[in-house]
């Protein structure tokens, strides 16, 4: 039975797959405002994304007052990159997109003369060498912009990939003088 | 078993108080300027009394203690970095005398341990150095139990002025220069904290771990250390605002060893309060051990001090 009988079966199988569609999660931040959840679906539809489902998490909100929304939605695998970069010119924050795209989050605690020491170029450079996405920023500046900082940094990471982000954010850390306060990673910390 | 202590400190004076309790006779006490011997068992009331007082600790030669007739010679001198002396020598003679030792000094365990074994393995005596990590806490025999080869790595906070210092900042909102005054008010932080908050206590004990994993191999410059100086409350509450707050970890594999501010979550098992210590043994096959309690303190660490005599071979 086995030897023959599998042959027809497996390439329908294929066709499904094959250029067709892939599932994929996203994790979007919104703001509790009319109309949000609406802009934030558009993307995906102009982009040749089918919703499979909408996890609207109203009541569970955030650290910084967002509402959490997990979509479900299947797509060619070749449109997904196009669908969260579509989300995030949007002005959607994508928490997390697909499970091995951006498989980690961590967050890192930068110290020192941040804004003197130009926090955007900082940003962007962790961003590049870290092969990381700046998911979300937190600034504390009590001695005003010309003293020392603290910024709270969420990234995004590819998977299996944290110990080598963790290890450019260190060496841009110790280059423009900033200390770096890391996630302890390992065991059940 | 009789004990030669040396040092005394709080460490080697509450060995002395409390060795009684745990069936050993204290035969000798000394620190640098004197010495109290007698083969037949020191009077240690009247000996902690007299050092009490301000007297040195008795009138005899710190050398006569190595002619005294003892089993474990106890280390408890104050840690030194480098060539870790004196207290290297007299772990050397006592070894060389085939005698046991037990270490509550870092410095020998972390910066010359595989000089130390060269010397056990010549020696019918043993070292044992329970008291140098993590005071009342069993850290070594927990691994010694699980057998070092089973454990991948060992995490923790290990060093309490840091911790205390890092938990009032987090709690009252504070920057480090105004609780380290408390800390010092509290005596909790020394009047020269520089030990404890550059991370260099933290270190040793740390490369004293990865010796014990790896056999051997490292010393305090082997270490990645960062302090806690550079951290300003405002970085404990960004933390904070993430259910995460910011603790003075170590870590130490057969790879190396690292101690620095690191993030964790606020409610997790590292975030220990206070002056308390906390010790995450990783093994390869039972997952997580987690030991916690006093790191420091004189009664806490002769308590690590007498279990290890009581799991020396008898001479």
């Amino acid at each position: 039975m086995g030897n023959t009988a599998g042959a027809g079966d497996e390439s329908d199988a294929d066709a499904e797959t094959d250029g067709g569609v892939r599932a994929y999660t996203v994790r979007l931040e919104l703001v509790d405002e009319p109309g949000e959840l609406l802009r934030a679906l558009k993307p995906i539809s102009d982009n040749g994304g089918n919703l499979l489902s909408i996890h609207h998490e109203r009541g569970n909100i955030t650290p910084r007052g967002h509402i959490p929304v997990e979509v479900d939605m299947e797509c060619p695998p070749d449109r997904f990159d196009d669908i969260v970069e579509g989300l995030r010119e949007a002005g959607v924050n994508v928490i997390q997109a697909g499970a091995e795209r951006y498989g980690e989050e961590i967050s890192v605690v930068l110290v020192g003369h941040l804004v003197e020491n130009d926090l955007s170029e900082t940003l962007s450079r962790i961003e590049d060498e870290a092969s990381a996405v700046v998911l979300d920023l937190s600034l504390a500046a009590p001695e005003g912009t010309g003293g020392v900082a603290s910024a709270r940094v969420r990234l995004a990471i590819d998977s299996g990939r944290t110990t080598e982000a963790l290890a450019s954010i260190r060496s841009i850390g110790s280059e423009k003088d900033l200390a770096v306060v890391e996630p302890l990673l390992g065991g059940d910390a | 078993m009789r004990l030669a202590i040396l040092g005394a400190g709080d460490v080697g004076r509450s060995v002395a108080d409390l060795a009684g309790e745990y069936g050993h006779e204290v035969v000798a006490i000394a620190d640098s300027t004197g010495a109290s011997i007698n083969p037949d068992g020191i009077d240690v009331e009247r000996t902690l009394e007299r050092k009490g007082g301000g007297s040195p600790v008795g009138t005899g030669d710190p050398e006569d203690v190595f002619e005294t007739d003892y089993d474990v010679l106890v280390e408890a001198t104050p840690t030194t970095l480098g060539d870790a002396e004196p207290g290297f020598t007299h772990t050397k003679r006592a070894l060389e005398a085939d005698r046991h030792v037990v270490l509550a000094n870092k410095g020998p365990v972390a910066e010359r341990y595989a000089e130390l074994r060269a010397l056990e393995d010549e020696s019918a005596g043993s070292i044992r150095f329970e008291a140098t990590v993590g005071g009342a806490i069993p850290v070594l025999s927990t691994i010694e139990d699980s057998t070092p080869h089973a454990v991948t790595a060992v995490r923790g906070v290990l060093n309490g002025t840091a911790n205390f210092i890092l938990t009032r900042m987090a709690a009252e909102g504070l920057d480090y220069e105004h609780v380290l005054a408390e800390a010092q008010d509290l005596g909790v932080a020394e009047a020269d904290p520089t030990f404890d908050v550059d991370g260099t206590d933290a270190a040793l004990k740390f490369v004293i771990l990865a010796n014990v994993l790896a056999d051997g191999g490292f010393a305090l410059d082997d270490a990645d250390v960062t302090g806690i100086q550079d951290i300003p409350g405002s970085a404990l509450d960004l933390a904070a605002e993430d259910g995460r707050t910011i603790r003075l970890i170590g870590e130490a594999t057969r790879d190396g060893v690292r101690v620095g501010p690191r993030l964790v979550p606020e409610n997790g098992a590292l975030a220990v309060t206070g002056t308390r210590n906390i010790v995450q043994i990783e093994t390869k096959y039972a997952g997580s051990l987690h030991n916690s309690g006093r790191g420091a303190g004189g009664p806490e660490t002769a308590t690590a001090v007498l279990s290890d005599v009581g799991r020396l071979p008898e001479l």
